[in-house]
């Protein structure tokens, strides 16, 4: 049994722990709950349990046009692609989501107090290479026109409100994420060579005229100089360029965890790169963030709504084969366990890819040559996050800075929280915040570490964490909900894209197509979403109706 | 002022002493005799338990009616002083207050004449008395002020314990030093010393305690004085008292518990205000949204969120006859009456006071964050009387609620021929937010037919740049604009926005005249309205970003410019 002393070092380090362990752990952070994907649905799926279920012949069996398997953000965008199609019959199209809650790793909870996220919590103001993203905005009537390079003008309230983000270090809360306070004159030397190495990126191009880092990755370049990134680690480059200043690697290796789960040892100088330079716009500033008090979920509300009685929770989906004639054949198994068939003409599975191999048939059943397995190995690695939502009845002290949504403590390894109802203008009373914690390291070792702490744990870890910035939060706080994400995220490590690369991830298998974010390598809700419309195109072509593409 | 007259009639009381001592003088041999040192007169050269010369003894006890007058003259001035900061006309809370003291100082001459024995233990108990009540003093007349209706009740109470227990002190000791000299250089001395101690008392209290420590540290600390006053006397007194360890706890007690208050206070109280403001804090409270602190001047108040000065009570008429009227008059102008009005922030009902001046408003609502500002307005008597219980008034609706999130949240869906926007001066993101084009577009979406706008946008002479902000941010979010200034002394120069949404109309958005009235206002006639919106060059526009909530650049002006004046 590990001490809380145990714990704390293994999260935050041991000299922060012994001082963490002089306080005791302030009794509201025991109240709240764990929340999880269903592990044990999950398993079952895995293990290949349900498949026997199917060995009858009579099971009941319904048919629809399109079967959509997995009701996170690219499956919900497909349906929403296939409804604005004209498949909106009753029949025409059923999504399957295995979890009770539709949305992911975009979903999002609510109390009495707000809205909060329990995962994905922003989204950066679409370039205008995102078409179909844009479209998605201006449903949700936040586009208010077009700049000139055709990028959105989104309306000012969905725009993060400043002050967009601060920095605590040793007592002190700073503007920005860049620790400009004791920098020296060579830190803000590098700090710029950054900034230009950046821009330089951003404003280059390739033979066929397409940028380097840009989202969707579908509209990206796959130019040699652009996967030579790929190769190396972002460290690696970093020290190729002379970049050693430590805030500024702080900086990169925080942009790395937060996005991806991985230091700036174990992200590739592709990842490092994209992450900074694909929310660049025109002028080489960073993007507006789009931001909601529930982040992320407030799309997935969107789209789940307007599926309506299409989506159905709680329904693992076990099987999935083509038929010989055409269409293919789904083993469902519901909540309360009943097997069913679902014959559908066209199947967009939408699942994890780890899961997509276990379900879906030709990728089950395929030899699995070893050259294949390292390349899944490495197209597929997922990163392990505790999540914890903090409900205050009221607002922390702070010096410096007094507020912002996103906050982050320079000597934390966690990667700070944020305030949910920042973005509402209530900036008084009780609120919600997020506390994000990505494990670096052996995607499989972070699974474990993740899961061996229990609720009062990671409770415990979070509240330790923010009372080095807030003295006052053990007395303002009234529960803390957990959230332990095993399969957070596919991380961009090295060799990443090459691997993805040689999988060909995207193209249809008969009558099953895929889409998922996994299979751009990083985990996004516009990735997510641009998979999801491009299969539900793929799919309206196939079935032979004439829609022009809105990619 | 009331310095020479607490001398003045300090002299009778020792008199009254003098006159009865001699009368009582029996007292001690109706007791039965003790081995009491004092007993008889010879006892003089006795042996010292505690080897304090007695030479050195009679004049440490001189010391000490130094010291406790000094105090005496102290509690007096305080009592003075802070009625006069709380309640105004100074000369008669000086007078009143002076007046009680003395009177109880008479009471308690009278009463020193029934302690029959031991005089010395009784005379450390008053000391230790003096001590606690004269320590908490301020404190408590604070408190009482900011929270009972009853304040005068509190306050002359408080001074005549005070005054009988100082009352008490000088006779006593009067008793205590009579075997110690002759009559006559008894009474000499003892009331020279007296007197030298309220010259004393008289010149420190405001050349050294007022300034430097306030009312409220300066009670505690003098109150300090007297408890160690009272232990230094036990052993002065080592031979007459007994029970010297008790009195020395209860005196250690209450020394504790003054200090304690000095420290304490510092953190939770006006205490650490009292530098930061010109005048005495009559009012101070932490809301859950802000620190409302009311302070009063000679003749005037002010009251302070945060620190920053939101009105005094002097000229705030100039300002908020300037934040209502032209409004109003632009309506008037177009023909279109004024009947149903929505003040944004103005928690102090003093926008509303003159809303609801004009006769044919019928409704207003008032949307200000901070129950405890509205609450303040509506009973506190200094602001009640100042807005004339505009806040009581049947047409208010009082709703307390961020306006941002009140105009933002669609069930309030209703409509105002004007809309007035009184917050604080942008100085905090969660103000700014109240200036952005987000929050103007929300305001227009407010406005009736004709409806108008005005916004007070701080100085356009000192923070030129946030008021052109303000004023360009209102045009982008699709309003049409006219920019209009007053002087208003304890601000400067002060700006407003008067704006409509933008649009073809009959009429200037500019007012020419006010709106037939039943009375005149204090400051503003027609001539002193159109010069509003005359803005001279050195508030002239500027070139400015626009003030929208994902950048608040006004934040950043507002800090930069008056960063040079504060």
């Amino acid at each position: 049994m590990p001490t809380r002393r145990d714990v704390l070092a293994t999260f935050l380090g041991a000299s922060f722990s012994a001082i963490a362990c002089r306080r005791p752990q302030p009794s509201p952070s025991r109240t709240g709950d764990l929340l999880a994907p269903n592990h044990e649905r999950g398993h079952l799926i895995r293990d290949g349990a349900l498949l026997a279920k199917f060995a009858g012949p009579d099971l009941p069996t319904r048919s629809v046009k399109v079967a959509i398997v997995g009701g996170g953000p690219a499956g919900l965008s497909a349906a929403w692609r296939l409804v604005r199609a004209g498949l909106a019959g009753p029949d025409d199209v059923a999504i399957f989501e295995l979890e009770d809650v539709a949305g992911g790793t975009s979903r999002g909870g609510e109390s009495a107090v707000s809205r909060y996220p329990w995962g994905a919590h922003y989204v950066p103001v679409p370039s205008p290479e995102a078409k179909a993203l844009i479209v998605l905005f201006q449903e949700l009537g936040v586009v208010e026109g077009f700049e000139n390079d055709g990028t959105p003008e989104i309306a000012e309230h969905v725009l993060c409100r400043a002050p967009e983000e601060r920095l605590y270090h040793r007592g002190y809360w700073y503007e920005g994420l860049y620790l400009h306070v004791g920098a020296t004159s060579a830190d803000f030397a590098q700090f710029r060579a950054f900034k230009k190495e950046l821009a330089r990126w951003n404003q280059w191009r390739d033979a066929k005229g397409r940028h380097a880092f840009v989202i969707p990755l579908a509209r990206a370049s796959d130019d040699a100089e652009v996967l030579a990134l790929d190769k190396i680690s972002m460290s690696a480059w970093m020290r190729a360029r002379g970049f050693d200043s430590p805030r500024l690697r702080w900086l990169v290796d925080y942009g790395c965890r937060d996005d991806y789960a991985l230091s700036i040892d174990e992200a590739s100088a592709w990842a490092g790169l994209f992450y900074f330079v694909s929310r660049m716009g025109g002028d080489d500033q960073s993007s507006e963030l789009m931001t909601w008090p529930d982040g992320n979920a407030r799309l997935v509300r969107y789209l789940a709504e307007l599926a309506g009685p299409r989506l159905q929770t709680g329904v693992a989906v076990v099987d999935v084969a083509p038929r010989e004639g055409g269409g293919a054949r789904l083993g469902v198994v519901d909540r309360d366990g009943t097997a069913r068939r679902v014959h559908a003409e066209r199947v967009i599975v939408t699942a994890p890819r780890y899961v997509a191999r276990k379900i879906v048939a030709p990728l089950r059943d395929a030899p699995l040559l070893s050259a294949t397995a390292d390349a899944e190995a490495r197209a597929f690695d997922y990163g392990a996050w505790a999540v914890a939502n903090l409900h205050l009845s009221g607002r922390a002290a702070a010096s410096g800075v007094p507020f912002a949504w996103d906050n982050v403590l320079y000597e934390s390894p966690s990667l700070g929280y944020v305030v949910a109802t920042h973005q509402t203008g209530v900036d008084h009373g009780p609120t919600v915040w997020t506390w994000y914690y990505a494990i670096t390291g052996d995607g499989k070792a972070a699974r474990e570490k993740l899961l061996a702490a229990t609720h009062h744990e990671w409770a415990d870890v979070a509240v330790s964490d923010l009372t080095r910035a807030h003295r006052d939060l053990g007395q303002l706080l009234e529960r803390v909900d957990v959230f332990r994400w095993g399969h957070a995220m596919t991380r961009p490590i090295v060799g990443q894209r090459a691997a993805l690369a040689s999988l060909r991830t995207t193209a249809p298998i008969g009558p099953v197509h895929f889409a998922h974010t996994d299979l751009s390598g990083v985990a996004l809700f516009e990735e997510a979403h641009d998979h999801g419309v491009r299969a539900a195109e793929e799919v309206v072509a196939a079935l032979g109706l004439s829609v022009p593409s809105i990619r | 002022m009331g310095e020479p007259m607490g001398e003045a009639i300090g002299e009778p009381i020792d008199t009254i002493e003098k006159g009865e001592g001699p009368a009582k003088e029996p007292v001690p041999l109706h007791t039965p005799p003790k081995r009491r040192v004092w007993g008889p007169p010879a006892v003089l050269p006795a042996p010292e338990p505690e080897h304090i010369p007695a030479k050195t003894t009679a004049t440490l006890l001189l010391v000490t009616v130094l010291v406790i007058a000094t105090c005496g003259l102290v509690y007096e001035l305080l009592a003075s002083t802070l009625a006069s900061y709380v309640l105004g006309d100074a000369v008669l809370q000086y007078s009143t207050v002076i007046g009680v003291y003395l009177s109880a100082m008479g009471i308690g001459a009278w009463l020193s004449g029934r302690v029959e024995r031991d005089v010395a233990r009784v005379f450390v108990e008053i000391e230790i008395a003096v001590a606690l009540v004269g320590g908490i003093s301020a404190p408590i007349l604070f408190l009482a002020f900011a929270h009972l209706s009853w304040f005068r009740v509190v306050l002359y109470g408080i001074v005549l314990i005070i005054g009988t227990l100082v009352g008490m002190e000088i006779p006593l000791l009067l008793r205590i030093l009579r075997e110690r000299y002759a009559f006559k250089d008894l009474v000499a001395r003892v009331l020279t010393v007296d007197y030298l101690g309220a010259l004393v008392g008289s010149l420190a209290f405001p050349i050294f305690f007022v300034p430097r420590l306030g009312l409220v540290r300066t009670s505690l600390v003098i109150g300090g004085i007297n408890a160690l006053t009272a232990i230094a006397s036990t052993w002065l007194l080592a031979e007459e008292v007994k029970e010297r360890v008790s009195l020395r706890v209860r005196a250690g007690f209450v020394l504790a518990l003054l200090i304690a208050g000095i420290i304490g206070a510092d953190r939770i109280t006006l205490l650490a205000e009292e530098g930061l403001f010109a005048d005495e804090i009559v009012y101070a409270k932490q809301t859950t949204y802000q620190r409302i602190v009311v302070t009063r001047g000679r003749s005037t108040f002010q009251l302070f969120l945060n620190g920053n000065l939101q009105f005094s009570s002097a000229d705030e008429y100039r300002y908020h006859e300037a934040l209502v009227w032209p409004a109003i008059a632009a309506r008037a102008e177009a023909g279109l009456p004024t009947k149903n009005a929505l003040v944004l922030g103005g928690g102090d009902g003093l926008a509303l006071r003159d809303l609801l001046k004009h006769p044919g408003l019928e409704r207003v609502t008032l949307v200000d964050l901070d129950p405890g500002m509205t609450g303040l307005a509506k009973s506190f008597p200094l602001l009640r009387n100042l807005n004339e219980g505009s806040l009581h008034d049947p047409r208010v609706k009082v709703v307390n609620d961020d306006a941002y999130v009140w105009l933002a949240d669609e069930k309030n869906a209703q409509t105002y021929d004007i809309v007035l926007a009184d917050f604080p001066d942008p100085n905090h993101y969660a103000l700014g937010k109240l200036y952005t084009t987000r929050m103007y577009a929300l305001m227009k979406k407010k406005l009736g037919p004709g409806g108008i706008i005005a916004v007070q946008s701080t100085s356009p002479l000192f923070a030129r740049k946030s008021y052109w902000c303000i004023a360009r941010t209102m045009e982008k979010a699709g309003l049409e604009i006219a920019p209009y200034h007053v002087f208003v002394p304890s601000f400067g120069e002060w700006g407003f926005t008067l704006a409509r949404a933008a649009g073809t109309y009959a009429t200037p958005l500019t007012p020419s005249r006010l709106p037939e009235l039943p009375f005149k206002l204090r400051y503003l006639d027609d001539p002193s309205l159109r010069q509003l919106f005359v803005l001279a060059r050195d508030m002239a526009s500027l070139d400015v970003e626009i003030n929208r909530l994902d950048n608040q650049v006004l934040v950043h002006y507002y800090e930069a410019e008056w960063k040079r004046y504060l």
